[in-house]
């Protein structure tokens, strides 16, 4: 997995999500769900982004915690998409 | 209705503690358009601004004296069935000078001494000064619907109906107490007696506080209690359908008492229109209701509005909230509420009481009341959607429901069922958590601290206002029902602390509007804690019996609505010329200055707002919070 993907994806939830606050101990494992970083609207916004931002596209299947609720889930999955998009 | 102000322990000559009385009702001059008084006593003071309508003679001015100048009284608002309290003071032998309701108060107080407040049945806050035992009595009625607050300065007591009459008093001055603030951002309302400004306090709805020899002590005379699971009203649900009409009527008989015209606020929901029903059959000729409306469709009501008009025959007259009223309003509505808040929901109420008295009318009958005592608020079908889910927590066809409680909430709609469910199913986790029901609202305001500075922040190491919410809990609440422990805190706590005080007092006083709920009638209150819960929510059916009890008065479109919230613009209602402040008050010099918040974090989020990227309730709470905040520090903490 590329460590710049999941630099970018930790970038936009500290200023999306944290509004600059890099006192958090973000944690590339930490759930954002559980520790209230995002809600459920937020869940869409970093859909819009990681659509934008890699290129892919995700279906409403693919939108769930499995995939999107840590830097780690994220930043794997959008390496996988990116990949089996070619 | 009116407004009061007094001090205790102090033996000011006349002209001083006239002098000072002045100057604290000068600042709540609004609340009591029609007139003023003071009366001086041996170690304390009350004044008094009045605004009339029960009794509009010179002899119901206030403060009021009993027969030989003993007894003093100073009231804000109303005692609804002063006219059978009269009737049995009558046969005890006590003699009446004036129409008002006020005098009942001396006369009971004579009479009963200081458990006189048991039978009281209205919306009060009142200052009752006992000259031959020097004791001052405080007291403010079950629900909250009218404010008083006090501080302690050089071991003198100063009461008013608002914060900003104790801050005329020569050396008060004010100052944001984090933990308030903290209340406020976290669970929407400080926890009584704290307010926003340190060192200021209200008194709690259901208190009385004695001072006398020196001593300070307060109370509750009524609290709000529900009957253990199991334990519901038993009987037959046309017995109980039967009883909630008559209470119902007597109530808004009761609230139409008064010398002047009483109108009603008509939302074209369905508790403002059993309400406007009810009084359409007593008043003499047609009832005139009023009504805010929305050039924002996703807003606006006048449709339903329109249908009880014409059901009933009203004279209508409705005021639109358009593009840039909220963010014009806005800096006066934070001046009147006194505090922070998380919605601009105030800001259009302000706007409909301004029309109300516009159009000559002082008072008004509301609707409010009736989503808490039988549990409308989504929040109940939340709560019971994620118990039902917790029961079998790999459905994947049961999380789908959260989005049926919300169908007029686009951004909702489109969200992921697994991701609804982790944000309002936090059941399945924490099953004896008291706050469960209010998880979901509390997670969605945890973002707060985020942009707090790191002063606030050292300030409230360690502390948690949900624990504390937690902790002031009674002890039976174990035993209740879960809707019964979700209706307790929606009514104890965001019902005065916000409802009542932010979207309601306020915000009619104001404009000198007295606002009546028959609802929230302490018969009525006490009448619907006892039922069984399925006779209020039944399914995701809200308002069950309550619908039953008022099916005849209404058409059925009404008596069937689905529940549509009260809402208003947030963040999006602040662009354009009208809210050209914004820019000043979120400045990087203006957040340093007010010290409250983060500079870097408020310019990420204000740059947010410029790119119209703001979207859900998080965000947008943020940005109404610190706006809020800064217009009122600018106004109260900063000022000279």
């Amino acid at each position: 997995m590329s460590d710049d993907i999941k630099n970018q994806v930790r970038t936009f939830i500290i200023e999306n999500f944290l509004f600059g606050d890099e006192r958090y101990p973000l944690d590339d494992t930490l759930s954002l769900m559980e520790n209230d970083l995002i809600d459920s609207t937020g869940v869409l916004e970093l859909v819009s982004f990681l659509e934008e931002r890699f290129g892919i596209s995700l279906s409403d299947a693919e939108i769930v915690p499995d995939n999107l609720d840590s830097i780690e889930r994220i930043a794997a999955f959008a390496a996988r998409k990116k990949q089996a998009a070619g | 209705m009116c407004g009061i102000a007094g001090y205790w322990g102090a033996d000011l000559p006349r002209m001083e503690g006239t002098e000072l009385l002045q100057r604290m009702c000068d600042a709540i001059s609004h609340r009591g358009p029609d007139g003023e008084g003071f009366h001086i006593g041996t170690g304390a003071g009350l004044g008094h601004r009045m605004l009339s309508v029960m009794d509009l003679s010179l002899n119901a001015a206030q403060p009021m004296g009993n027969v030989n100048g003993t007894v003093w009284v100073a009231c804000n608002g109303e005692i609804f069935n002063y006219i059978e309290l009269r009737g049995m003071l009558r046969e005890r032998g006590h003699r009446f000078r004036t129409e008002s309701d006020t005098e009942v108060l001396i006369h009971l107080y004579e009479e009963f001494g200081e458990d006189f407040l048991n039978h009281l049945n209205g919306d009060f806050s009142f200052a009752i000064w006992d000259e031959r035992r020097q004791r001052m009595l405080l007291a403010r009625d079950r629900m909250g619907v009218r404010p008083l607050f006090y501080t302690w300065h050089r071991g003198v007591l100063y009461f008013a109906s608002e914060a900003k009459a104790l801050l005329r008093v020569p050396g008060i001055t004010a100052a944001p107490d984090p933990i308030a603030i903290d209340q406020i951002f976290t669970l929407w309302a400080p926890i009584a007696p704290r307010t926003a400004f340190k060192g200021i306090f209200e008194l709690p709805p259901g208190e009385v506080m004695l001072i006398e020899n020196g001593q300070a002590s307060s109370r509750p005379y009524w609290s709000l209690t529900f009957p253990d699971m199991g334990e519901e009203d038993s009987r037959e649900e046309d017995e109980i359908a039967w009883e909630l009409r008559a209470l119902l009527e007597d109530a808004t008989r009761i609230r139409l008492r008064a010398a002047v015209e009483v109108g009603a606020l008509l939302s074209g929901g369905l508790d403002s229109s059993i309400v406007s029903a009810l009084a359409a059959r007593i008043v003499p000729g047609s009832l005139r209701t009023f009504a805010i409306t929305f050039e924002d469709a996703a807003f606006d009501e006048s449709a339903y509005q329109q249908m009880m008009v014409q059901t009933l025959g009203t004279r209508h007259s409705a005021v639109c909230c358009r593009a840039g009223d909220i963010a014009g309003a806005f800096p006066a509505v934070v001046r009147h509420m006194e505090r922070p808040v998380l919605r601009t929901g105030p800001a259009p109420l302000y706007l409909l009481s301004r029309h109300v008295r516009e159009e000559g009318l002082k008072v008004v009958l509301s609707g409010e009341g009736a989503d808490e005592i039988f549990a409308g608020y989504d929040l109940f079908k939340e709560a019971a959607i994620g118990r039902f889910c917790a029961r079998q927590p790999n459905s994947k066809f049961r999380r789908h429901l959260f989005r049926k409680i919300y169908p007029y909430l686009a951004t909702l709609q489109k969200q992921p069922p697994e991701y609804l469910a982790a944000f309002f199913g936090a059941q399945a986790k924490a099953p004896g958590d008291p706050l469960l029901s209010h998880r979901p609202r509390l997670r969605a305001t945890t973002g707060t601290r985020l942009f707090f500075s790191g002063e606030f922040h050292e300030m409230l190491a360690g502390y948690d206002a949900a624990e504390e919410l937690a902790a002031s809990l009674p002890e039976a609440f174990d035993r209740w029902h879960p809707l019964h422990q979700a209706q307790y805190i929606e009514t104890r706590f965001l019902l005065p602390g916000y409802i009542l005080s932010s979207q309601g007092d306020r915000m009619n006083m104001a404009h000198g509007v007295e606002t009546r709920f028959p609802f929230l009638d302490h018969r009525l209150v006490e009448f619907a804690a006892r039922l069984p819960p399925r006779l209020k929510m039944r399914g995701l059916r809200e308002k069950r019996i309550l619908r039953r009890a008022v099916a005849d008065l209404l058409p059925p479109a009404i008596v069937e609505r689905k529940k549509q919230p009260y809402r208003a613009p947030e963040s999006a209602g602040f662009s354009g010329p009208a809210a050209a402040y914004i820019a000043q008050i979120l400045s990087a010099g203006s957040i340093a200055q007010a010290g409250l918040f983060n500079e870097r974090a408020v310019a990420k989020l204000l740059d947010k707002h410029r790119r119209g990227a703001i979207s859900g309730f998080r965000d947008n709470a943020a940005f109404v919070r610190i706006a809020s905040a800064q217009l009122w520090s600018d106004t109260f903490v900063s000022a000279p």
